[in-house]
């Protein structure tokens, strides 16, 4: 996936200021480290930074939309966009490599293969990796855990429940 | 530093569409749907914001907890969806996604009858799930392929979604048919129960025939559905349920008696205090 901050130097300052917010509900991870940050410009009458929400209902949007305002305000920025873009859809296949790493160190276990090809009403399982001892034996709990993106997991080697954050 | 007074962003911001050239500026906001569109929008909406509305109901009443989070999470991507398509619906009479879900009175409501159907024991709530997944899995693919750039974008972001809502419920049905005596006789009486209301959702009417091309056609949508429903059945060791069809008209603003009772529950608390906000 090709980068998408931009290249002109005033709009690339726009943008690392707002990769800078973290997602409300997983604060290890930046709007940036998950894909969520989809593009910022600057124009005559402000700056525009636009997001694209992980799920449909995501309640985090709107905490993100909040946040990313304040850091531009604070920057000095005066009037700031910030807008939602559906297409194209969000996948877990947007998340950087750092966000992976973080994710595993703050105890959440990162999405393990690429959504892209998935097909099939029955989706096949493939073993979800324990964050702490890393071990394979893990078995899913539940398939939807405590925020639409994540399924609850229990790892059958150090007994420790863990969430897992969805291939999607 | 400077400030605006009129620089707050909007509790919603708007909804626009990416056309796949990140690196350019994205297009503005302010997709207009025309008249048709804009009634075809409204019955995918009322169809997920009426089965949110009555998933909402098992909060804390499922039979265990990660089942209370499973329907609760599947009740606030329907949500989602529903949010997207009467926002776009909206857009054509000038009414807000609010206007639309709060302000509308049953004749309005455009749902088909199956999300209308109660919500029952837990059984009864998994049979109508599978159901009205399966269909919607269907619906979300092909309508990927619409010329309308907002209704592609809906339903590229909703698939997903409704793919794991599907898989969801037909674990459950498989669980449920192969568990006790108990389980099997109650989803075989529950499939059963809500089957009636299977063929609305495939029907054509004048609207879709003009919208050809723009939206998948409903009836086009029925063998894929089959196909998923077979294959989950036979694995299931269940028959298809041998009911005759509902004269169901929930496209036409015609409905059960359910729905009144849905909408006094989740329109009174706007009707009592207009305007209210969190």
């Amino acid at each position: 996936m090709t980068s998408l901050r931009p290249r002109d130097p005033e709009a690339a300052r726009v943008w690392d200021i707002a990769a800078q917010v973290p997602d409300p509900e997983v604060p290890v991870l930046t709007i940036e480290d998950l894909g969520v940050l989809r593009s910022a410009a600057v124009g005559s009458d402000g700056v525009r930074v636009v997001l694209t929400p992980t799920y449909s209902g995501c309640p985090a949007l709107d905490q993100m939309r909040d946040d990313v305002t304040a850091r531009l305000r604070e920057a000095g920025y005066g009037r700031v966009e910030v807008d939602t873009t559906l297409s194209p859809a969000w996948t877990t296949d947007w998340m950087t490599e750092t966000g992976k790493q973080k994710l595993e160190a703050y105890g959440i276990a990162p999405p393990n293969f690429r959504a892209a090809g998935r097909q099939g009403p029955v989706l096949v399982q493939m073993a979800v990796k324990c964050p702490r001892c890393h071990s394979i034996r893990t078995r899913e709990i539940a398939r939807f855990g405590s925020t639409s993106c994540k399924a609850l997991y229990e790892c059958s080697d150090c007994l420790e429940p863990f969430d897992y954050f969805k291939v999607h | 530093m400077s400030h605006n007074t009129d620089t707050a962003p909007s509790s919603h911001g708007d909804v626009t569409v990416d056309e796949l050239r990140l690196a350019d500026e994205l297009p503005g906001s302010g997709a207009t749907a025309t008249p048709d569109i804009a009634e075809y929008a409204l019955r995918l909406g009322d169809d997920a914001l009426i089965l949110s509305q009555q998933l909402g109901w098992w909060v804390a009443k499922a039979p265990e907890l990660e089942e209370d989070m499973a329907l609760s999470n599947i009740a606030l991507d329907l949500l989602g969806h529903a949010r997207a398509l009467l926002h776009f619906a909206g857009t054509a009479s000038d009414r807000s996604e609010d206007d639309l879900a709060f302000w509308r009175d049953e004749h309005e409501f455009r749902n088909c009858w199956l999300v209308e159907q109660r919500n029952g024991h837990f059984g009864d709530t998994i049979a109508r799930q599978f159901l009205f997944s399966a269909y919607q899995a269907e619906l979300y693919r092909e309508l990927q392929k619409s010329t309308d750039p907002t209704l592609q974008a809906i339903a590229a972001k909703a698939e997903r979604e409704v793919r794991y809502h599907l898989d969801h419920a037909a674990q459950w049905i498989l669980r449920l048919a192969g568990g006790t005596e108990e389980s099997r006789g109650k989803i075989i009486v529950a499939l059963g129960d809500v089957w009636p209301y299977v063929d609305e959702l495939f029907v054509d009417d004048e609207l879709t025939a003009r919208l050809s091309g723009v939206v998948p056609a409903p009836s086009s949508l029925r063998a894929g559905f089959d196909r998923t429903v077979a294959e989950v059945f036979s694995e299931a060791e269940l028959n298809t349920p041998q009911v005759k069809p509902a004269r169901a008209e929930g496209r036409s603003g015609i409905h059960s008696t359910l729905l009144g009772h849905i909408l006094t529950e989740m329109q009174w608390l706007p009707r009592r205090h207009p305007g209210a906000s969190w």
